[in-house]
């Protein structure tokens, strides 16, 4: 055989062990472009009729003696609007008369509908003694069927909407009187046992605040301490220690740095429980030692060259670095930051022990106040038994991955504009 | 220079942590996950009804909450902690010694634990020693003599005669729930103590008197199913012939799709919790401290709204999400042990 010979057979076999190769490294692309495809479709089947909410029209006669007292905004808020409702909703189906039945049509309405009509009186007086006609939040069980999630062929006995109720609905739907608006109390509300009136506006707060203040920690402590570790520590025992502790402790589980927090943060220093300063904090202690990793990195892929041409022109050590080097390696430490922050941000583990994990219906207006985080909310949701729920977990799912990505984009705007090639 | 630089950063920590440290002014709740799904909705219905800030609850299960409301008085500790079971005497003890003197008992009302299946399939009738039997990790010997065997039944038709020849299949929470506890309290020990010379053991040998009573079989036929109730019914629904073990709200909420079973003749209802005559049902509870009272706003409002007849009374809207009522007499004594503010002994 001569050796060109040998050479081609050789080749032909090289050509297809290379092709071979890229089919593998496609497959699994295209595997992993399903499994997100899916994950993403799913989450926004599921949630994208979060985004409406049912809503009931009612004419509401407001009469002075549903209020005790002189008609001051104090005695009109204690007014029984609940009994104004209800007996509303007898006048728009008088054929309503049995004490079940009529249970039965109150609960059209969700119980929360009272509040806003309340705040509506005590803002225009003047609609007392007036008929109007309100668009009152409808209960979640009203809402699910008008979002086509109940069908009605199923026998009575196993759903939990009743025939009669849905007479009523398709009723108010012939007189145009029940129909799905944008639901702005998703956005607006804080969490609820209701879910008609269940909000993510909370836990949105609670993890801008709870990122901010893990941000404001962990980007200056983290560059500062890769900075001195790389460019101007001795290299002895002792800091060959401190580095395989750090490298440690960025595999150490997320539970045992809340661990820390609980022991540290509550019990010593007596902050108080549910707060997102404290949970910032924690999560600032578990992002460290992956932003100091990065940044370690970053800094040492900074060629020599300028680091000797800075000393050279008679820059100081500290000129050297803050002018020359530091901004060099700035697009790598701002990766390190987004990869610690995105792990941060969606962890709820050590926020169950500092207490974040909790049922908080005020929205946070300071990292002191009580809050949760948006995948402590996702969890919450998800445990809840009513059937309402599941589409705002999904929407919830949603409102985080878009929270990511305005997170990472930022920082990502941030790297590009420090970005230098050389 | 050094130095002042030094100064202000110790300024900066100090003041971080006493900003922190300011009064709370939102009422701090932790405790049983069986009375959570009650006290967030008083909660929120107090916050929307009042001035006061809505109250955090934390569902940390009893034995949690409690180790949390004992630690001591102040706002850095919570002010009221929820419970699926009385406050032990140890568990006094401990918020005694530090520092926690008054605490304000107030039960709330009741809670049965349901054994249940989907309704299309038969009914059961057991007894609690049968429960014990098809359930217990180890049995007394079925041939009569004083020693314990692994449990050998395989159909409730073994464990019984009249029960029908069905495998022993039951969905249960896992041994960290308080449901948990409570039904190996009630219907394991409730069925064990039917066994003379096993009762007898409670005085001579407590811990294997508990480890008989309490323990539940790991061989397959009891599943750990989480505290997930849309799983528990789920599964219920595809397999007609499982069982599960889970809160009487639960029930409630799903009568639909699952039935109760009777246990010792009486069946799950409204009324036999209520009265007491259903045997597996237990008493559920929160705690306040007095101590609290004045310092962290609306204490003393949320437990007036709590104990209103509107909201625990006979027809009070925590009946709508399956709590069982105290009868009037008990009711009256723990709503004026909160006006009065009384606190408990042991």
């Amino acid at each position: 055989m001569n050796q060109v010979a040998f050479i081609q057979q050789g080749l032909t076999r090289r050509y297809r062990a290379e092709k071979r190769f890229k089919t593998y490294g496609l497959a699994a692309i295209v595997c992993g472009i399903t499994f997100l495809v899916f994950l993403l479709g799913t989450t926004f089947f599921n949630g994208y009729t979060a985004l409406l909410q049912t809503y009931i029209s009612v004419d509401i006669t407001i009469q002075e003696s549903d209020f005790d007292g002189d008609l001051s905004p104090e005695s009109l808020s204690k007014g029984n609007y609940l009994g104004i409702i209800k007996r509303s909703l007898r006048e728009t189906f008088p054929e309503v008369t049995k004490r079940k039945e009529k249970a039965e049509l109150y609960r059209l309405v969700s119980s929360g509908a009272q509040y806003d009509l309340r705040e509506k009186i005590v803002e225009n007086p003047e609609l007392i003694g007036n008929t109007t006609t309100f668009w009152l939040l409808a209960d979640d069980e009203v809402d699910v069927y008008m979002k086509g999630r109940i069908d009605p062929s199923v026998p009575e006995k196993n759903r939990r909407l009743k025939d009669r109720s849905i007479t009523w609905i398709e009723q108010l739907k012939e007189q145009e009187r029940i129909e799905k608006n944008f639901n702005i109390l998703f956005f607006t509300n804080g969490d609820s046992r209701e879910p008609e009136q269940a909000g993510i506006l909370g836990a949105v707060m609670g993890s801008v605040f709870t990122i901010l203040v893990t941000m404001l920690l962990a980007f200056p402590i983290g560059v500062s301490a890769a900075i001195y570790l790389q460019e101007f520590a001795k290299k002895n025992r002792f800091t060959d220690l401190i580095e395989v502790n750090i490298n440690n402790l960025a595999a150490v589980p997320s539970i045992i740095f809340g661990l820390l927090g609980l022991a540290v943060f509550l019990n010593f220093f007596h902050m108080p429980r549910s707060i997102p300063l404290v949970g910032g904090m924690v999560l600032a202690l578990m992002t460290l030692p992956t932003i100091i990793i990065s940044s370690r990195a970053a800094l040492g892929a900074v060629p020599p060259s300028i680091r000797e041409a800075a000393l050279g022109v008679g820059a100081s050590p500290v000129q050297t670095v803050l002018h020359h080097v530091l901004p060099l390696a700035m697009p790598g430490m701002l990766t390190g930051t987004i990869i610690g922050l995105a792990q941060a941000l969606g962890e709820t583990a050590p926020l169950l022990v500092i207490g974040m994990v909790a049922f908080i219906v005020d929205i946070p207006g300071s990292p002191m106040d009580p809050g949760t985080a948006l995948p402590v909310q996702i969890y919450l949701w998800a445990d809840s038994p009513e059937r309402a729920f599941v589409e705002r977990t999904s929407a919830a799912i949603m409102v985080l991955l878009l929270f990511l990505v305005a997170v990472n984009g930022l920082i990502v705007l941030l790297r590009k504009k420090f970005e230098r090639r050389w | 220079m050094k130095n002042f630089s030094k100064f202000l950063l110790m300024m900066a920590f100090v003041g971080a942590f006493s900003i922190a440290n300011a009064d709370r002014n939102n009422i701090q709740i932790v405790g049983s996950s069986t009375v959570y799904p009650f006290a967030t909705v008083v909660a929120e219905t107090f916050g929307k009804t009042t001035d006061f800030k809505t109250p955090v609850i934390e569902s940390t299960g009893s034995g949690g909450g409690m180790k949390l409301f004992c630690s001591g008085v102040g706002p850095e500790h919570p002010d009221i902690t929820n419970s699926s079971r009385r406050m032990k005497s140890s568990e006094f003890e401990k918020c005694q010694a530090n520092g926690v003197t008054d605490i304000i008992e107030v039960k709330v009302g009741y809670d049965g634990i349901v054994l249940g299946n989907f309704n299309q399939s038969e009914q059961l009738q057991v007894t609690r020693r049968d429960i014990f039997l098809a359930l217990a990790k180890d049995i007394p010997n079925p041939d009569g003599s004083e020693t314990l065997v692994p449990n050998p039944y395989q159909t409730w038709k073994d464990v019984n005669a009249d029960l029908p020849a069905v495998k022993i299949e039951v969905l249960g929470p896992p041994p960290t729930s308080g449901t948990r506890d409570a039904f190996a309290e009630l219907a394991l020990e409730g069925g064990c103590k039917t066994f003379d010379w096993v009762k007898a053991m409670r005085k001579s040998d407590k811990s294997a008197y508990k480890a008989a009573c309490h323990s539940v079989r790991e061989d397959g036929a009891y599943i750990e199913s989480g505290e997930n109730d849309n799983l528990i019914v789920q599964k219920l629904r595809e397999n007609p012939k499982a069982f599960g073990v889970f809160g009487f709200s639960f029930l409630d909420q799903n009568s639909d799709v699952i039935q109760g079973s009777l246990i010792d003749g009486v069946a799950p209802e409204f009324e036999n919790i209520a009265d007491g005559s259903y045997p597996v049902s237990r008493p559920l509870y929160f705690y306040a401290k007095k101590a609290h009272i004045g310092v962290i706003p609306g204490i003393q409002e949320y437990l007036n709204a709590f104990t209103n007849e509107a909201v625990w009374g006979a027809e009070g809207y925590l009946t709508d999400k399956g709590l069982i009522p105290m009868p009037d007499d008990e009711r009256s004594k723990f709503g004026n042990d909160v006006v009065n503010l009384i606190p408990m002994t042991m």
